[in-house]
This record gives structure tokens, sequence and C-alpha cells, in this order.
């Protein structure tokens, strides 16, 4: 048995992620690269693990209306994406197939064009000078972009910020870099407790103790139960999405739709879907698998013969209003939460312009409308 | 690879069957599967992968490793053990990925 | 449709189970995703008959049972349907057959889905020409179909013997047979016991090695570091000290249950440390950790044809009972005769258990070889992502894809979690298994799309 002193003086570190998957892996990444020596904890093998069950998409068109710090947040992560990336093959060879040629969302009627242009037009007026470029495609037009559109299919919205990656290829490149830079991982560690002053946190693991100064909350639902013991608050829901994937095939799609998307291996993934189960994963429903590949069907009908190797169903990480939340204590200075179910659409944000804050000790003015405490608010009106 | 002995197994001809691999006629009996056919054959591979385009034949022949995937009439990606043969049923080896089709006209569907 | 019980798989357990089920005066279908029943060891038992090759039990047990089976026309036997999906709280079954999906209901759920060789990975396993022993016995069964030029059988178990002979009564050769089990097995396995009350299973065993070397079987005895070599095709197999040429190499370390279907359905399972696989956690009638669902045969755990016949019926009397046809009386004195067929049939398994138990490396294959075939992922690449922090294979599968082609992680996933389990000192127990997902086997996004028929009696 180690005495709790003796781990102590073993594990202290300039900082502490819980959460391994895509949001807290980005940010240990980035934590890890601004010289702060870095402790990433996870959970084992069988977790409510999003990253896991992520489309895919770095998806920036339809984010943040009536928010514009959540559009620009978006936005911004679509431009760090490219540097990111290059950041992580330099460093580990791995590549996360990243694609931005833009993308595409259908509409199946005239009614639901003129609706998704209002949309689109909103976003670019709440823009302002930041800009919003995007067009509403005809069938037309889109005949030259994507193979074989169903007939039902009208026309879509495109933007030239969307794009997508391989979220597998991308956690796995994050955990490579952040061990690589020196980063300290510790896999099936559950937090147990946790003990807050300005500055110093120890995380009891039930065998061991970790502590630093800083320390970051980034286990998404897991978030719920962490954030009040350093004054903070997660009111979040598990959403429950399940997603098709098909065999490898030649490449079809050149660029990613919000239904469909082909990987760099060859697979189109299907999806997706919001349920509310709960926190169950395992079970599936059928008629929620019929309707994802009816609607991939009815966009691409030649998809009918492609075979489904495997599907999924996973927890989106939802906030009251579907937003991020990202927050720092007031009462435990050095304690930042971080939550959204965008893992990779904002991975880009969270290596190269949160963890900086982080690492700087404090959320950038700009930040403070993510705040959960947004929350109050609404409930005291 | 493999052989039939017909002296062993005298199948009255109604009970076996013509079928082409790789647009080699084989005959098969009733009631084997596609992968059969194909071991039956000289065809050196029912496919090569679409990862690193390395030759296969039938591994288990009980639909479990699906190394057995062949185009079967025209249908991409079937597991050959577990189709059972059809008078004149054409078996193609499959080079890599398969392709999507989206100028065919595709299976009616929802 | 809705059954009283509905049985997944036509092999012994599965046509015992629902003679015995609709006997007790249940409803019952039988589903199967081959054309005819018989399951693996009784494959094509029908259209098999006649060639000498096969006599023995094959034809006289197998042809028997799989009349019987016919017999019974009550029972909604359904060929060549797969089921996809599986609701064990509903009881509601999913089912693709002939490019359409259908639906049906059933109070309860046996399955009945049998086993699958242990995979084999070795340098080389990947290559044409390289198959399992049981691939070759199917080719045998099915189109009386037999490889030519040289034959190798590398590996171990009762399996290897029973093809040997089968081959060599069908004029392969030359056929050598490279046995793997350590030295010392035989003597370790005589300590198990049980060679009494097995003696007729025991006089089968001796019976098949006599007439395989009568029939001029070469064996090579305690053979390890196993390796095909060849370029497009296999040409050689070489081992640790000698080598030979062959045209076809067949490989068998044993079978092993068929969880794909049970993990599936988040059952309970335990490592069986000796036989180095999962098997579900099962009651002495073979109910297992979900109230809607039981297993039988070798898919609870591997017992060969006759303790899956006994455990068929087993399971089909617990059904009856609990659904209302037999009090517990009633169904004790009915299970009375297949506890004891039981027994008899699993007497001799702690013998052959210990005779021919699996080697510590099926689970540790070296770096350069594949794992998953699908996917084509190395021992190395494994081990790699072990050591980057990864501690199950659901977390290997993400990060490397390994177990994400179509077979759905069946030939792979064991071997990636001893790889695991090597790398982090950790036992089987605590490194898990993958957890797979429908639909259990693949099927087109046309067949999911289109609305599921209520499937017709």
């Amino acid at each position: 048995m180690i005495s709790a002193t003796q781990t102590l003086q073993g594990e202290t570190r300039d900082a502490i992620v819980v959460g391994g998957g895509l949001v807290g892996a980005a940010i240990a990444y980035g934590l890890q690269r601004q010289g702060l020596s870095t402790l990433m904890l996870d959970e084992g093998d069988i977790a409510h693990r999003a990253s896991r069950g992520n489309f895919g998409l770095i998806w920036v068109q339809s984010k943040g209306l009536g928010a514009p710090h959540y559009q620009h947040w978006t936005h911004g992560s679509a431009k760090a994406w490219p540097g990111l990336a290059e950041d992580l093959s330099e460093a580990t060879g791995i590549g996360v197939g990243l694609h931005q040629p833009g993308g595409l969302h259908f509409c199946f009627s005239d009614a639901e064009m003129a609706q998704r242009d209002a949309l689109m037009g909103q976003l670019r007026r709440e823009a302002g000078n930041a800009g919003y470029e995007y067009r509403m495609l005809s069938v037309a037009e889109l005949r030259d972009m994507v193979p074989g559109l169903g007939p039902k299919v009208v026309g879509a919205s495109w933007t030239p910020y969307d794009g997508h990656a391989s979220p597998l290829h991308l956690l796995r490149a994050l955990h490579a870099a952040f061990q690589r830079a020196g980063g300290h991982y510790r896999p099936n560690a559950r937090v147990e407790a946790v003990t807050a002053a300005p500055h110093d946190f120890s995380v009891s693991l039930g065998t061991a103790i970790v502590r630093a100064p800083r320390l970051v909350l980034a286990s998404g639902l897991g978030n719920a139960d962490l954030a009040p013991l350093v004054g903070l608050a997660a009111p979040l829901r598990p959403e429950r999405g399940q997603i098709l994937v098909t065999e490898r095939t030649r490449e079809v799609l050149a660029l990613p739709t919000h239904v469909v998307r082909q990987t760099d291996e060859g697979s189109l993934l299907l999806g997706d879907s919001k349920e509310d189960m709960g926190f169950d994963t395992l079970s599936q429903t059928p008629a929620i698998m019929r309707a994802i590949a009816q609607r991939a069907v009815q966009t691409f009908p030649w998809i009918a013969e492609l075979n489904i190797v495997r599907a999924w169903a996973a927890l989106r990480v939802m906030s009251p209003d579907g937003k991020p939340i990202y927050d720092e204590s007031e009462r435990c200075p050095g304690a930042f939460l971080a939550n959204c179910h965008s893992g990779v659409t904002l991975a880009g944000a969270h290596a190269h312009l949160l963890a900086p804050m982080i690492a700087a000790g404090a959320l950038a003015p700009e930040m403070s409308p993510f705040s959960a405490r947004r929350f109050d608010v609404q409930k005291a009106a | 690879m493999f052989r039939r002995r017909p002296e062993a197994r005298p199948a009255p001809r109604d009970r076996l069957v013509d079928v082409y691999v790789a647009g080699a006629v084989v005959r098969v009996p009733e009631g084997a599967s596609a992968a059969a056919a194909v071991l039956l054959s000289s065809a050196p591979a029912i496919r090569t992968t679409p990862v690193s385009g390395a030759p296969r034949l039938p591994y288990c022949m009980i639909g479990i490793c699906f190394d057995c995937l062949a185009e079967i009439d025209g249908v991409a990606n079937r597991q050959a053990c577990l189709v059972p043969v059809a008078p004149g049923m054409r078996i193609e080896p499959q080079q890599g990925p398969r392709a999507a089709r989206p100028d065919h006209n595709a299976p009616e569907a929802a | 449709m809705s059954y009283d019980l509905a049985i997944v798989g036509a092999g012994p357990a599965g046509m015992a189970a629902a003679i015995e089920a609709t006997a007790l005066g249940l409803s019952v279908t039988v589903l199967d995703e081959q054309a005819a029943p018989g399951g693996q060891v009784f494959r094509a038992v029908e259209s098999a008959s006649g060639d000498p090759a096969l006599a023995g039990e094959f034809l006289d047990a197998g042809g028997a049972l799989t009349a019987s089976f016919r017999g019974v026309t009550t029972i909604a036997y359904r060929p060549s349907s797969t089921l996809w999906h599986l609701a064990p709280d509903t009881g509601a079954l999913s089912l693709k057959a002939g490019g359409a999906s259908s639906e049906l209901a059933a109070r309860r759920v046996l399955l009945a889905t049998g086993a699958q060789e242990r995979p084999v990975p070795i340098p080389g396993w990947t290559l044409p020409g390289v198959m399992s022993a049981g691939a070759a016995q199917i080719l045998l069964k099915t189109a009386g179909a037999v490889p030519q030029g040289a034959v190798v059988i590398a590996g171990q178990g009762p399996l290897c013997w029973l093809l040997a002979v089968q081959l060599l009564r069908a004029g392969v050769g030359p056929l050598t047979l490279l046995e793997t089990g350590a030295g010392g097995a035989l003597w370790d396995a005589f300590r198990a016991g049980g060679l009494w009350t097995g003696r007729r299973l025991l006089g089968k065993g001796v019976a098949l090695v006599r007439e395989a070397k009568r029939r001029g079987l070469q064996v090579v005895r305690g053979v390890r570091d196993l390796r095909a070599e060849g370029d497009a095709h296999v040409q050689a197999v070489h081992w640790h000290g000698g080598s030979l040429p062959c045209d076809t190499l067949l490989l068998h370390e044993g079978v092993i249950p068929s969880t794909h279907i049970t993990r599936a359905l988040g059952l309970d399972h335990d490592w069986n440390a000796r036989q180095l696989c999962w098997r579900p956690r099962l009651d002495p009638w073979g109910a297992t950790s979900h109230p809607n669902v039981a297993v039988a045969g070798d898919g609870g755990g591997i017992g060969g044809w006759e303790a899956a016949v006994a455990s068929g019926r087993l399971a089909a009397i617990d059904a009856a009972h609990r659904l209302g046809k037999l009090d517990a009386a009633a169904r004790d004195a009915r299970a009375a005769a297949p506890r004891i067929s039981l027994r008899s049939a699993l007497s001799l398994r702690p013998f052959l258990d210990r005779l021919y138990a699996p080697a510590p490396t099926v689970l540790a294959p070296a770096d350069d070889t594949i794992v998953c075939r699908c996917e084509e992922i190395t021992g190395g690449q494994i081990r790699e992502a072990a050591r980057l922090g990864a501690t199950g294979p659901n977390q290997v599968k993400a990060f490397l894809r390994a177990g994400m082609g179509p077979c759905q992680g069946r030939m792979c996933g064991t071997v990636v979690a001893g790889l695991i389990a090597e790398i982090r000192g950790a036992s089987m127990e605590e490194v898990g298994a993958l957890r797979p997902r429908a639909p259990f086997k693949p099927m087109t996004v046309g067949e999911l799309a289109r609305e599921p028929q209520d499937a017709a009696a």
C-alpha cells in the first residue's frame, strides 16, 4: 500500500484534466504544449465515451443562431483545425483525415429551402464583421458536387467552412501527441473525491491521490457530479444518437453532408438520430436505425445496396440550450470546466485557444456567455 | 485447390449445378455454397482486400471470417459461404473495395 | 407472428430443443442461417448420405436427429434466415431473409448458435491455401470435395484426427498432422479422470487415432512457432526445427463458444482460463443472466453434439416450466434422462481439455502477425495501442479499427484482448471483451430501410 504522502510527492503536476475523450485530450494536449506538466485521467474500456460515437463533422453551418459568441467560437475552431492536424501529424505520424471542402445540408421541399435560407441569412447578420459566407444550391448545381441525388432533394445550403475528420484517429493522435510531449496518462482512474483550495486541488482516485494547482473538468456527462465539488455547475443530460456505418467503398462522396459522409477508409457514415434513453447505450432501436437508413436512401438512393457492417449508439452531452459550457470557478480559482457535444468541431479551439487561456490562469472575457451562470439567469426570468 | 469425388459421391446430373467463377464454368453439387464453387475452381483468390490488396480465399466456411466476400450475380460483397449455388450463377472475384454505383438504378427502397 | 419459444440455430441443440419444446406443447420457431438443418457438426447431412468418407456418427446420429426434426412439422422452421437484432425485454426478433427484413415475437428465446473454431493467428494465415480445418470438413460434407496436392493439418484437438481420417478415406495424400500440444499433456490429462465414465467416447477417439495411422497419416509432435509461407498462395509451412512444402494448410486449435449475440445482449460471461475462451454464465438449465434468454449447446461451453442435444432438451423443459406448461416436479422428472446423458457426454471433457489445452501463444501472436484479418492490424500495432493507454478491446478498436470490419470482431476480439492483457499485466476479466452491436451480421441499407414484414407462419 502506497501512503498518501508518497503519492502526493510522486504525483504533483501543473494541471490535472479529468476526462480522456476528445474534449479532455484536446485540452490536455494544449496544456502540455504550453509547457505545463499535465496529468490526464480517463475511464476504462467501457465508458460513456461520446468521442467513440462522434460522426466526425467539423460543422459550422447552423451553429450558434442567436448566439454570435458560439458561432464565432465554432468558426474559430474550424480555422484552427488545419494547424492542429498538421501539428498532430508532425508529432505522431497519425493522419486525422482532415478535409474542409465545405459541407451540404439538404432540403426536401421548397418550404424547407426558404426556411433554411432565412436561418443562414440570420446567421450572416449575426456574424457581423466576422463574415459568414453561404450559398443556397439548386439541384442542378448539386449534381456537379455529389453523385446520384434522390428525386426528393430540392436543394441544399453550403458553407465553405465545413469539413470532416476521423474522430477516432483524432482521439488516438491527441493521446499520442500528449504523451510524446511528456504528458502523463492514467486510465481506469475514477475520481472518488476532490479536495479544493484556491490553486490547490487534490483528486482522490481510490488507490492514489494526485495534486495540481489547476484542475480541468472535461469528463462529459460525468461533469454533472464533479462540478459542484469545485463550485461550478454542469446541468447536463444525455441525448442518445445512433449511427450506421457501411463497408468500405471506393471514393464516391467528395464532401461531407449533414446525413452522410465518407471516411478516408472508404466507409460511409449514416447519421444520426436523437433519442432520450437515459444512460442506455446498449440497447438499439430498430425503428431508429430504419429511419436513419431511410433518410440516407432518400438522399442518395444508391446507398441502398451497400452493406451496413456496424452501428452504434452513443450519448451526446447536452446542456439545457444545447450550447457548450466553459467555466472557471470563483470559489476555487484554478478550476475550469468544459462541456460540449461537438468534440471534433471544437477540437481546434480546445487545443489552440482554450488551453492557452487555462494555462494563463483565466478564461478570456469573451468566453463569459458560455458560463453555466446563463442558466441561473434563465431560471430567474 | 479442391476437387470433387464423383466416384464416391455419384450425384445424378440434375443434382449438379454449373456456375461461373471468374467466367469459367465450374460444376458443383446442389446445396454447396458459392465459396465452395470458388475453391473447386482454379481462381487464385476470391478477392483482394480493400486495405492492402492482398489476395484471399475463404477461410472458415461457416459465415464467421468474411474472407469469402465476392460479387455474386452482380451484387458485391456477399458472403459466398452462405449463398447456395444456383444454375448459371456468376461469381466474380472482387478487387479491393467495392464501388458504390450512383449512376446505377438503385434497388427500390423506402 | 408470435411464439412461445424462438430458437436461434438449427444444430443439434436447436433441433433437440425444438422437438422437446413442441412435445411439451409450446409453439416453436427455429431460425437458422443455413439452408438446411444440422448446424456445423451435422452440416449437409441430408445430402451427404452415402459418402464413405463420412461414414459413422456423422451420417448415423446426424441423419437420425435431422430426420426427427424434419418430422415435427409443427415447428416453424426458417432456414436461410439471419437474426440481426434481438430485444430481449420484449422478445422482438428482427430477421433478414431473401433481401427483406421481418419481425417476430417470442415469450422466450433460446440461443443455440454453437461454436466457432478458435482463430489461429500465425504468420501467413491470411494466405490463400490456408484455412481452418473445419472449413475443409465443411467442403467435404457439402460438396464431397477434398484438397489437392500436399495437405498439412496443424494444431490440436479431436477434430484434427477426425478430419485426417475423413480426408485419408477420401483419398487425400500425402497428409501430415503437425501436433502443437505441449509434451506431457497426456499425463496431465490422465489425472483429470473421467476416463471410465467416458470410456465409450475415449474408445471412439482411440479408434480414430488408430485408423489415421493405419491409413498413413504422418504425425509430427510438439510443434511450435508455426508459420505459413508463400507468394500469392501457401507453398510451405515452417515450424521450430522443421518445414514441409504444402499446397493446403489446415489450422485448428479447438473450438470456442460463439458469444457474438450473447455479448451484444450484454449478458454476463465468465472467462475460462483453461480453454482460453469466454462463456455466457448459465444455470443448470441454460438460463442466462437475462430472464427471457437461454443458451444451449456449444454456445454455452464446448461439449460436443451429444451434450448439445441434452442441453437443448433441458433448456426446452425449463422453457415449458417457465411458460406454465410444466410444474416443478414434472420438469425435474422430465429432466432426469437428459441430465444423465449430459453428464455422460461431458465426462471426458476434463481429460480432453487438458490433453488439448491451447497454448497461451494463441492469444499472443508475434508483432508481425496479422490479428484483425479484415482491417489487417498486426500484433505489434495492438501492443503499441495498449502501451499508449488502451485498456480494453473497445478502445483498441477505436484507436486502430481492429474489429471494425465486416466480421465485427468475431475473429480478432479475444486475441486483441489477450495482447492488451499481456502488455498491461492485466487479467482477461479486467481487459474485457468487445461489445458487438446490431446488426449482428452485415445487411444492406436497403434491407434495413424497408418497413419490416410480420414474419409469416
